[in-house]
């Protein structure tokens, strides 16, 4: 089973370069961050191999939060070869990141 | 088939969950989108919870709930429901997103609400870009800046409240110069020195640029304009009843509902429809407290208990 990955200053570029990401934005004390943290976890696994499932930890991190003008969170930015293509404000169900993921690979 | 399906993982359907199950009912799934906990997890406090006297985050509250409904076999799965219908044999069919489905001898929906907004120009667009409805996830992101929180009631209060240890300053706009708080938090309010009050005003329009909000534009009710430049603005204006997935194909109500949209049950959260219940905020009266929708699930549960041992 597929675990997601942490992103960080250091590794965000170079993580998001190929392929597509889906980056979740959050922090420890937001409920609806917390809320959709299981549905990040199964798409790890679902898309291991296939699409790179990432979160950003924004309490830590917020120098890339704010070079993404994150403002709200859960804010989930989709990449592709390292284009940001798409974002969702707020928590979105599985099936509705699973469908987004799938229509970029 | 499912002896009872439950849409929902607040304080209603973890409640309802935990006495079906406790109650001997086998086979329970509650249907909910991610962790349980519902809307409360998104309070910065609670302390209205009879027994509860620790003054605790709404995420911290609600923590121990999942561990403990989960105690007597209630199943959580992690499909959101698109549609509750009723079949010739009494039984009930949820449509799953992505096409699946489910059947079910009865069925507690406790769906609740989510924040309704404002309606002005530009929220739309700065929505996520500096309007928020969540100042316990978005609070942090205006730390030492200026911000507005939009509303009267306890929400806009108690969250302007919490907004005042994080931000800089504080303005509460609100159209009245009443508040439907509570005594005390408007006390709180207008005690608090990083908290103004911008009152017999309503927003005419956000305005920012690609980075996001930047601002909005109030008038009061002689038309004169008020600019409040700020990068965040929290709305807390009301909540809207999450009751489309009673919706069915020809466009009626699968039970019957009351003129603001929410289910009209009787004492024993029982609808219009055999073995159909609904609990919590999309009841109709609902007083919109996680002790009330505890309890409207706790009485959901024992009826579709009841229901299902002698009329399923």
């Amino acid at each position: 089973m597929g675990k997601y990955l942490e992103l960080n200053a250091s590794n965000f570029d170079s993580t998001v370069a190929e392929g597509v990401a889906l980056v979740d934005f959050w922090a420890p004390w937001c409920g609806p961050c917390r809320m959709i943290a299981p549905v990040i976890d199964e798409l790890a696994g679902d898309f291991d191999g296939k699409a790179k499932i990432c979160k950003v930890n924004t309490d830590e991190e917020q120098d890339v939060a704010i070079k993404y003008g994150i403002r709200s969170i859960p804010t989930i930015l989709f990449f592709k070869n390292g284009e940001l293509v798409d974002q969702m404000i707020g928590a979105s169900s599985k099936q509705v990141l699973a469908d987004k993921i799938n229509s970029l690979l | 088939m499912l002896d009872l399906a439950i849409v929902g993982g607040g304080p209603a359907g973890l409640s309802a969950g935990l006495y079906a199950t406790r109650g001997g009912l086998k086979n329970v799934v509650m249907f909910e989108k991610g962790m349980p906990g519902g809307q409360i997890t998104s309070s910065s406090e609670i302390e209205n919870y009879p027994g509860s006297a620790q003054v605790l985050s709404g995420l911290d509250f609600m923590a121990p709930w999942s561990e403990q409904c989960m105690r007597f076999g209630l199943k959580h799965v992690m499909d959101e429901v698109t549609r509750i219908s009723k079949n010739s044999d009494g039984t009930f069919t949820l449509s799953l997103a992505g096409g699946k489905s489910e059947e079910a001898k009865s069925v507690v929906v406790c769906t609740g609400s989510t924040p309704k907004r404002a309606e002005f120009e530009g929220e739309a667009e700065f929505f996520g870009k500096g309007i928020s409805t969540c100042a316990t996830c978005d609070g942090f992101f205006y730390k030492n800046k200026e911000v507005v929180a939009l509303g009267g009631g306890d929400t806009a209060l108690e969250e302007a409240l919490y907004l005042s240890h994080i931000c800089s300053k504080v303005y509460l706009v609100h159209r009245r110069d009443s508040f439907r708080a509570s005594p005390s938090t408007v006390e709180r309010v207008k005690n608090n020195p990083k908290i103004e009050l911008v009152l017999n005003v309503s927003v005419k329009k956000a305005y920012g640029d690609k980075m996001g909000l930047n601002g909005i534009i109030v008038v009061d009710k002689e038309g004169k304009e008020r600019d409040i430049a700020v990068p965040g603005v929290f709305v807390f204006v009301g909540m809207n009843v999450n009751n489309g997935i009673l919706k069915q194909q020809d466009g009626t109500f699968l039970c019957d509902m009351d003129e603001n949209g929410n289910v009209i049950v009787d004492l024993s959260m029982k609808t219009s429809v055999a073995g159909l219940f609904a609990a919590g905020d999309l009841r109709t009266k609902a007083s919109k407290q996680v002790v009330c929708a505890a309890g409207d699930g706790a009485t959901a549960g024992i009826q579709a208990l009841e229901y299902v041992n002698h009329h399923a």
